[in-house]
């Protein structure tokens, strides 16, 4: 590009300098999402903070202290193998918000990929979505049991899972947003300049489509971590003996009569990590695309 | 309306010809031989070429799928291997207990998910409507297996109000029936009916804002009869719209609910059959209800057809 006054990229980086303050303040206004980053945020720094905050080591079994109720001792008591709880659900935050993160750039990636090619080219448009449909025929979570299952248990086999279940509705949010993004006057601008084609895309109409995208990986990242839980129940989840949420719960459940807290805690850490998710996603919805409904 | 049905109907079929193929392929993403994973790491290469044979792993790919799609195109979906018998048959035996599961989570989720909805949207801003905002809210957040233990922790083991789980068919007794499926389906629900709510009272609000409510409001009419004869019909339109996701949601947290509460559903069985590998049924299953999924978006698109007639000239 010869000037920089017309070239529509550099428009663009003008109006995020001009609309940013404006921006920021009213997402601090939303009640939903300072509520949601609040949770988040306590979610995170817990995870990081593992190794300190944790008081025991979260694989180590003491066989003396087996299903101690919550006390002094052990805050949210211990299991049947008597390792503290506390400690586990601290880690096991660690894994389920890895598992989640991951899951959350893969889906993005491949998401963002295919819907801005189906919405882009027209070509690509009905075969990329026809098979987006197909997928989003199977109940999403049926589709990663079943994945997660015939690839085998691991961290890695439960993300690729995950990414093929939420995937093809993050392609279809992102197509219907470059659909109506590619019709604006500045990509014909840019067109007219003789820019190419994967230059509009990535450099023009991608960017200015992300407001949709952005808030359905929020929810993606709440799905990934209820996903997880579910997947460790029905026995295709991450192997223990690493803590993560679910698999807390799955290995409690047959003591649930004896020690319900083993099963009310880490259950309680998913609400509130869900929580603070969704809270956040409700509320960058609400500013960065009003007209979005749910 | 016929062109629209039409249409609509052509539109579906090369989906599900990928929906069939995708059930199928689900067998071509085990790493190594599916075979091998189906029996103990004993077995004789004798059991393991038979094995493969009845899975029909000796053949190229294009046969198949090819073999895959003429036997479906029968109705046929093959026979299991550890059951004894066609996978149809056993989903065809275990389907009613789905069926009613799902259809009395999807009541459950309509009522008080629209009930609840309508009071956030007429009492708009009160702390009635916020609370039942966050309600809606944690019961997106609330993992359903967890909230089934807890209600079974609760009810079952504790008040001894509900049993634990299992079965009693709708037609041996009714309070049978009813005492077994009440909490699962409550607990299946719990989730749509946020969903629901959510979206009922934001169409709701929108239709409140329009012209015709504020007209019939100062023609004099009582505000009970503005919301329920004006507001509420046309608020539908979008619910009716989301009720195929809904009901595709219901469909696989049915998975899930059903092992939760021992209901001998259809997810029991695709979840027996993913945990001992047996191939046939999963892929039989797996079509079974992604096309179940596809009929009732089609009915839900038809529907929405008659209740929005600028739908069928898009």
């Amino acid at each position: 590009m010869s000037s920089a006054v017309i070239d529509p990229g550099q428009n663009w980086s003008n109006d995020v300098a001009r609309l940013a303050g404006p921006f920021v303040r009213r997402l601090l206004h939303n009640r939903s999402f300072v509520a949601g980053a609040v949770l988040v945020l306590f979610v995170v720094l817990v995870s990081v903070l593992a190794p300190v905050l944790a008081p025991y080591d979260p694989m180590r079994s003491n066989f003396r202290a087996r299903m101690l109720p919550p006390g002094a001792e052990h805050l949210f008591g211990t299991d049947h193998f008597g390792r503290d709880l506390l400690s586990r659900v601290i880690y096991g935050g660690r894994a389920s918000l890895q598992i989640g993160f991951f899951v959350v750039v893969v889906t993005g990636i491949a998401g963002t990929m295919i819907g801005a090619l189906a919405g882009y080219f027209r070509r690509l448009d009905n075969p990329l979505m026809r098979v987006m449909d197909a997928l989003m025929a199977f109940p999403a979570i049926l589709l990663a049991i079943v994945i997660s299952a015939v690839l085998g248990a691991s961290i890695t086999n439960v993300v690729i899972a995950l990414s093929i279940a939420t995937g093809p509705h993050t392609a279809r949010i992102v197509r219907g947003s470059v659909l109506v993004v590619r019709e604006m006057e500045y990509v014909e601008a840019g067109r007219a300049l003789g820019a190419s084609d994967l230059r509009l895309l990535f450099g023009h109409v991608l960017i200015n489509a992300m407001a949709p995208l952005i808030v359905r990986l929020t929810y993606v990242f709440a799905i990934a971590i209820l996903a997880e839980a579910v997947l460790s129940y029905i026995g295709v989840g991450p192997p223990p003996p690493t803590p993560t949420f679910g698999n807390i719960i799955a290995g409690e459940r047959d003591f649930m009569e004896t020690a319900p807290w083993a099963m009310i805690f880490p259950g309680l850490a998913i609400v509130v990590s869900v929580l603070g998710l969704n809270l956040l996603g409700d509320g960058l919805r609400d500013v960065l695309d009003p007209r979005m409904k749910l | 309306m016929l062109r629209f049905i039409a249409r609509r109907l052509l539109i579906s079929l090369p989906v599900l010809g990928l929906v069939s193929l995708m059930s199928f392929a689900v067998i071509w993403l085990v790493p190594g031989d599916p075979a091998a994973m189906f029996l103990d790491p004993g077995a004789t290469p004798q059991q393991l070429a038979q094995v493969r044979h009845r899975l029909g792993l000796d053949e190229p790919f294009y046969l198949q799928v090819i073999a895959w799609y003429e036997r479906i195109l029968h109705g046929d979906l093959g026979q299991s291997i550890l059951l004894n018998r066609s996978v149809t048959a056993a989903i065809v035996e275990r389907l009613p207990v789905t069926l009613s599961l799902t259809a009395l989570a999807l009541v459950f989720a309509t009522l008080l998910g629209i009930a609840a909805g309508l009071l956030a949207a007429m009492r708009h801003r009160s702390w009635a409507d916020q609370s039942t905002m966050v309600l809606a809210l944690l019961g997106l957040s609330v993992p359903e297996f967890w909230l089934g233990l807890m209600l079974i922790f609760g009810f079952a083991v504790d008040l001894r109000w509900f049993p634990a789980g299992g079965y009693v068919p709708l037609a041996e007794s009714f309070s049978g029936w009813w005492h077994s499926m009440a909490m699962p389906a409550f607990t299946l629900a719990a989730v749509q009916v946020g969903f629901i709510a959510r979206m009922t009272r934001s169409a709701m609000l929108e239709v409140l804002h329009q012209d015709f409510i504020r007209t019939a409001d100062s023609k004099g009419l009582p505000w009970s009869i503005v919301v329920t004869r004006h507001g509420l019909p046309n608020a539908l339109v979008p619910i009716l719209t989301v009720l195929g996701i809904v009901t595709g949601s219901l469909l696989g947290g049915a998975v899930v609910i059903e092992q939760v509460f021992s209901l001998p559903g259809v997810g029991r069985l695709v979840i027996g059959a993913v945990l001992s590998r047996d191939f046939p049924v999963i892929q039989g299953t797996l079509l079974f209800v992604a096309a179940i999924y596809l009929l009732v978006n089609l009915v839900v698109d038809i529907l929405y057809a008659v209740a929005d007639p600028r739908v069928r000239l898009e």
